[in-house]
């Protein structure tokens, strides 16, 4: 069985945050212990609607030394493919879930002597995991968080109450934005910096922080891509011999997936490496989205991470 | 001449590089010896304007040329334990964005290294670039006592007075490689010293 290994949970509270944002509280069935994860940690959350299975990550934003429950937020996105609204609207408190194992593609180094860390919106999420991991570890931190407004700034109550001299909340709709120069200048030698956030926000900020001259093991990002519906297309399995037809509001992976053949796959946003499947051919465009391919095997159409990548053209073939 | 092409060996051998100018806006630079070529190499006017250089001459005579560098900062010292606190006030008062560039002798790059990595610079993220005596720094692993500048290998330990046989296991901890007792089975039964590369 590909990715993690399974949870069955059961929802046990649903709480609206904000017009955007839901929390949900995910407890085991069999009422033991769950396994405990690192700051920064995600879980794949499987969401049965009809026909459709969608896996979705979230980080985890609960105390990671909690093992009765994981709690996650959610940000509705009307845009999306709809495992958002899922959650938003048929989840109800009593049903049984499926969450993956916690997994960790945006964990502290906890070399570092400090802990810089700059959230967008939901971007938060892994930071207050993380900030609960630090505070038992008495490490040192600060966080700089940019919502839209202060209607839209999820946690930034409990952030600034529990932690008035850590945390420093910026809205968009008062003109406040991260003075990032002068952050990112003063900070003592071992500074690690975090960013969570739109891609737009993670650019900037490894943008800067490589051209002040932090280096390369210092800068930290995550940015979780949904996969973006797209034209649909038919690819060919050469392994399987199948041909599967990838439709517009699903992934390459889901389809695969539909087609019952068990792929690779750990955080299904085109960040961690595991699903990477090699092109047979390709006679079209590969629409490549992903984080993780290096720009030269992009350019060569030889790879592709099916995860959240697509296809344009007339035929495509993986070695799957 | 002070260039040494390091024959392939086991993955615990550091590699060094080459010095390249990096972005940012203070460069902390530690040499000995025949090191100071190395920062002569790529020395510009805006790179210097920024830069603590901390030399270590050893007998040889390039410390007018850097001096003419007009770096920020220039000290020249007797050996390398007399610069340690030197070394340790600068990191201790720097910030992210600091270079470091590390070029000399292996003893030097390994022992400056640990000081900066032990100040939160990661190990990847320091320029070194060898120059002059291929000497190494070594370990005792008997005794635990460092003999500085081996040039032939077996050498006699000059803590405890073992005959040890010079390995290519280094460690970044103590910026030193093993050294192994040569004769532990037959006593005396010692080969010729010769070059540790020959």
């Amino acid at each position: 069985m590909s990715g993690a290994e399974k949870i069955a949970v059961r929802v046990t509270d649903i709480v609206p945050l904000n017009e955007l944002v839901t929390r949900f509280r995910f407890e085991p069935v069999d009422g033991g212990l769950l396994p405990t994860f690192s700051g920064g940690a995600h879980t794949v959350v499987e969401m049965r609607d009809g026909d459709i299975t969608r896996l979705n990550p979230y980080s985890l934003m609960s105390d990671p030394f909690d093992r009765s429950a994981y709690t996650i937020s959610v940000r509705r996105d009307d845009a999306g493919r709809g495992g958002s609204k899922f959650l938003h609207e048929k989840v109800q408190i009593g049903d049984e879930m499926t969450v993956s194992n916690p997994v960790n593609l945006f964990s502290l180094d906890l070399r570092a002597k400090k802990h810089l860390m700059i959230a967008g919106g939901i971007g938060i999420t892994p930071f207050l995991a993380q900030i609960k991991q630090l505070d038992r570890a008495h490490g040192t931190w600060e966080l700089h968080y940019a919502c839209r407004s202060e209607a839209l700034g999820s946690y930034v109550d409990y952030l600034t109450g529990t932690h008035p001299n850590d945390v420093h909340v910026y809205y968009d709709d008062r003109d406040q934005t991260i003075d990032l120069d002068t952050l990112l200048d003063g900070q003592p030698l071992g500074t690690h910096v975090y960013v969570c956030g739109p891609k737009g926000m993670i650019d900037w900020v490894r943008g800067k922080a490589h051209g002040m001259g932090w280096p390369r093991e210092a800068i930290h990002y995550e940015e979780f891509l949904a996969p973006k519906p797209g034209k649909p297309f038919e690819v060919k399995l050469a392994l399987s011999n199948k041909v599967v037809q990838v439709g517009e509001n699903e992934s390459l992976l889901e389809a695969i997936e539909r087609a019952g053949i068990d792929a690779p796959y750990l955080c299904r946003g085109g960040a961690c490496g595991q699903c990477e499947t090699a092109v047979v051919q390709a006679n079209g465009e590969i629409v490549h989205r992903d984080h993780w391919l290096e720009d030269d095997e992009k350019a060569s159409d030889t790879k592709i991470m099916p995860c959240v990548s697509r296809f344009e053209g007339k035929t495509l073939v993986l070695d799957r | 001449m002070s260039k040494f092409e390091f024959p392939p060996s086991i993955r615990s051998r550091p590699v060094w590089g080459t010095l390249e100018a990096r972005a940012g806006k203070h460069h902390l630079m530690i040499a000995d010896a025949d090191g100071a070529e190395a920062i002569l190499g790529i020395a510009t006017p805006d790179l210097m304007a920024g830069a603590h250089v901390i030399y270590i001459p050893r007998g040889a005579s390039h410390a007018d040329a850097l001096r003419a560098l007009n770096p920020a900062q220039f000290y020249e010292g007797p050996s390398y334990p007399a610069a340690v606190t030197r070394i340790e006030r600068v990191l201790q008062d720097a910030h992210m964005g600091l270079q470091v560039y590390l070029t000399g002798t292996e003893g030097l790059m390994g022992q400056a290294m640990h000081l900066a990595m032990q100040a939160g610079i990661p190990h990847t993220a320091i320029q070194t670039e060898h120059r002059g005596s291929v000497a190494r720094r070594m370990q005792c692993v008997h005794c635990k006592g460092i003999t500085e500048d081996v040039e032939t290998d077996p050498f006699v330990c000059g803590h405890c007075g073992l005959n040890l046989f010079v390995r290519d296991h280094y460690s970044r901890r103590l910026a030193a490689y093993q050294g192994v007792c040569i004769d532990a089975e037959d006593p005396g039964n010692v080969p010729e010293p010769k070059g540790i590369y020959e």
